[in-house]
């Protein structure tokens, strides 16, 4: 690892000032990173991906509302430096909306879950193995070097929101429930704080991988912010994986149904494992809009999800794996009583 | 709180760290001011900001209970309890932990001499072949049943899953987990 300077911000100011003296440099080899639960951040600094040279650690920030977890109705605010342990174990969040609570508990491991705050598990990096090794050609990592994945072992890559300059995975599960809530993301900088939907946060690769957000240089996010409707209760995030537990999604879902009868209302769809970034299925959403609820439609609603996808030669089973793990969902959340 | 360093102890590679007194940097260039306490016990470290807190445990505390398995938060044998929640001390920065309170598996039995209930159990039920995934799994295994999470064998299956173990005693681990969850629910 090479060497860098470490410091503590013990106010949102400190943080903001300290990053404000960081020369701009793309953020994905930023020579300034700020630190939190590190649960990301340590493991791409050990590989070599991520070489800042100064650190900012922001836990010991003293603003109550980054620790906080804020219940209104309909409103939920929870502080970017909660961790996702603390929101997966919230009762009222489970009762209100399961699909947040589970993309919490299937994602990681408990003690990843008790290090890793909610800021920095929206903005975490792809997994993609060539992105974490420095010696492949990587254009995130070293812009123009090339693709690996193209043409390498692609299983775990995208088929959503690529380009031709990468494929990489976005593979957090927390986000793909927030996004299909429409959440929002409240962000502090030195020309003040600024709030924008998660759905903007994100860019897709197109011809610059290695800009990943659409934060500035230095801004730190504060909080997430979402309206939960009442009938969220009736939401699920499935993953479907290699193992049970403990790895990333080859696909997975989170749904909400508003169903009046058999007509659905409303119904909210991200999809993970399969897109580049988080990924609302509006077109399935459109699919299913007041329609009567059937497997047929479903199905229907799951191709037009898929409709647009690019797979690669070992990716393409997520494809049909995708547009399953979505009816299964849908199924399922139908079952559930509202 | 200050006291003497307990006889399960290894001598420490890095300068020494007895409670209270300043360690001798062996590393050049700046080293960050890091206080916590471990195990009961004060520490003061200056250590360059790339020691992870697990290496700290290991190499400046003397602590070597807790294991380097893969150190990329993918095995689980560096966990720690943090402030009472399990942790993978190998992706935190020594640094980060500033202030905080680090339990080991050194710091696990009650000092009376008695191992304390998941210790025995993993004896008991015959939950360690090699052993090296043994001291993460403890001490997950501890803040498992404190959390609430060892209702049934899927449940512990599942909030155990930040564990990894390549002899595979899973099922004597699992049942290690509930024979110490009985016991300290008793208590």
């Amino acid at each position: 690892m090479l060497p860098f300077t470490f410091e503590r911000a013990h106010t949102v100011s400190e943080a903001l000032a300290a990053s404000a003296a960081a020369a701009p440099t793309p953020p994905t080899s930023a020579a300034f990173q700020f630190i939190a639960g590190g649960t990301n951040m340590v493991d791409y600094m050990r590989l070599g991906v991520a070489r800042p040279s100064r650190i900012v650690d922001i836990n010991q920030i003293d603003e109550r509302s980054l620790h906080l977890i804020e219940l209104g109705e309909p409103q939920i605010r929870l502080g970017a430096l909660v961790s996702m342990s603390e929101v997966e174990d919230n009762a009222e969040i489970g009762r209100r909306c399961p699909m947040l609570t589970e993309s919490l508990r299937l994602a990681a491991s408990r003690q990843i879950r008790n290090m890793a705050t909610l800021g920095g598990n929206i903005l975490q990096r792809t997994r993609c193995e060539y992105f974490r090794e420095i010696s492949w050609p990587c254009n995130k990592r070293n812009p123009g070097s090339g693709c690996s994945a193209m043409e390498g072992a692609n299983r775990q890559h995208a088929i959503l929101g690529v380009s031709d300059a990468c494929i990489a995975t976005y593979h957090g599960d927390f986000a793909q429930a927030l996004i299909a809530l429409d959440a929002s993301v409240e962000i502090a900088g030195k020309a003040g704080t600024r709030s924008i939907r998660l759905a903007e946060l994100h860019r897709q690769p197109g011809n610059s991988p290695d800009v990943e957000t659409n934060l500035h240089q230095g801004e730190l996010i504060t909080a997430i912010i979402l309206d939960v409707p009442e009938w969220a209760t009736r939401s699920k995030y499935l993953k479907v994986r290699d193992r049970e537990s403990y790895a990333f999604a080859l696909a997975s879902t989170a749904v909400a149904l508003d169903l009046a009868g058999d007509r659905v209302r409303d119904v909210r769809i991200g999809l993970g494992g399969v897109a580049t970034v988080p990924w609302r299925a509006l077109a399935a959403e459109d699919t299913l809009k007041d329609q009567v609820f059937s497997e047929a439609l479903a199905y229907k609603a799951a191709d037009a999800a898929f409709s647009d996808a690019k797979p690669r030669q070992h990716n393409a089973f997520k494809v049909e794996l995708g547009k399953r793990t979505l009816v299964r969902a849908l199924m399922e959340v139908r079952e559930m009583k509202a | 709180m200050t006291g003497t360093i307990s006889v399960a102890t290894a001598i420490p590679i890095v300068g020494a760290s007895a409670p209270n007194n300043q360690p001798t940097p062996l590393t050049r260039g700046g080293g960050v001011p890091v206080s916590m306490h471990i195990n009961d016990h004060s520490y003061q470290f200056n250590v360059d900001p790339r020691t992870s807190l697990l290496d700290l445990l290991r190499d400046h505390a003397g602590l070597t209970g807790t294991k380097k398995g893969c150190d990329h938060g993918q095995c689980g044998a560096c966990t720690v309890l943090t402030n009472g929640k399990r942790t993978l001390s190998c992706m935190s920065f020594a640094a980060m932990n500033d202030g905080r309170e680090i339990t080991t598996i050194e710091g696990l039995a009650s000092g009376d001499g008695n191992l304390h209930p998941m210790q025995q159990a993993f004896i008991d039920q015959d939950a360690f072949q090699c052993g090296y995934c043994t001291p993460g799994q403890i001490m997950s295994g501890v803040a498992c049943v404190r959390e609430g999470h060892a209702q049934n064998d899927a449940e512990i299956r599942d909030y155990m899953s930040g564990n990894i173990c390549r002899c595979a005693a899973y099922p004597n681990i699992v049942a290690a987990v509930k024979q110490a969850r009985d016991e300290m629910e008793k208590a």
